[in-house]
């Protein structure tokens, strides 16, 4: 019999409450799925700032908008989608937040987290038209290695900018 | 959790005890309101002290920096005490190490204003 994925998905109001429902709700999931407490806090935040991402950047803060989060479990791995609704980004395009320029800037720093805490990371076009950010974790006692290694925080990758 | 922020008087420094979490919402606005509310009346000297804070997203962040640079802006500084391992690698993978100046003894940090 073929392992099983197991499949979730929520729509999720373009509202800060979001924010914190689609981290608790990926960290019981994570748990679940036998992530110790280092990699539950790491998949809490990433799902956190892609939310604010969708909410903020994408979204716009627009209530109307929806955002659109799913979680497949995998055998080897969880990997976590957020969509927005909004214009889309060029994930090259995003500045460098460790550029000595930007050290001060007060935002921008979500995509390197997610990109830092996370084994894989990449930025699509949504159905719905907007980014759909897709990153993944592996399953503890998985090894089949890929992504940007083991996604600590000594291995912060760096950001195209 | 929500942020908690008590400022209270050490010699001219203000030390500011901090607890719950800097994030998106009301930790960050609270933050921003408190330091703010502190550089109105002139209380430019501060410890922000962040034992009692494990939890920081880039918003909370982003706070930080912009309570940095507003107390920087009125010529006086502020400094972060006691932070938490989270805290610590957050700052650290941010390079904001390179920016803050950070202790973990709170006479220290007072006395490096003087």
């Amino acid at each position: 019999m073929a392992p099983e994925t197991k499949h979730l998905e929520v729509t999720l109001e373009t509202q800060v409450e979001s924010v914190n429902l689609a981290e608790e709700m990926c960290l019981r999931l994570a748990e679940a799925a036998g992530f110790g407490e280092d990699e539950c806090y790491r998949i809490g935040m990433s799902v956190r700032e892609g939310v604010i991402n969708a909410f903020h950047y994408g979204n716009k803060e627009k209530p109307e908008k929806k955002i659109h989060l799913a979680v497949d479990l995998t055998p080897e791995k969880m990997i976590i989608h957020v969509a927005d609704e909004g214009a889309g980004f060029i994930l090259k395009d995003v500045p460098d937040p460790l550029a000595e320029e930007n050290l001060l800037s007060t935002s921008g720093r979500g995509i390197f987290l997610m990109r830092a805490f996370m084994d894989e990371f990449d930025v699509v076009k949504a159905q719905t038209g907007g980014a759909e950010i897709v990153m993944s974790k592996r399953l503890p006692g998985s090894d089949s290695p890929h992504g940007n290694g083991s996604g600590g925080h000594g291995s912060a990758p760096h950001t195209e900018a | 959790m929500a942020l908690h922020l008590t400022p209270r008087d050490s010699g001219a420094i203000t030390v500011v005890d901090a607890s719950g979490r800097i994030t998106l919402g009301d930790g960050s606005a609270n933050l921003r309101k408190t330091i703010r509310q502190l550089v109105e009346e002139a209380h430019c000297k501060i410890v922000l002290n962040l034992a009692d804070v494990d939890y920081i997203d880039s918003s909370g962040i982003g706070e930080l920096v912009s309570a940095y640079t507003a107390v920087r802006s009125k010529g006086g500084e502020l400094k972060l005490l006691h932070l938490t391992k989270k805290v610590h690698d957050l700052l650290q993978i941010t390079k904001l190490f390179t920016v803050f100046e950070v202790y973990s003894d709170e006479g220290l940090a007072v006395r490096s204003f003087l």
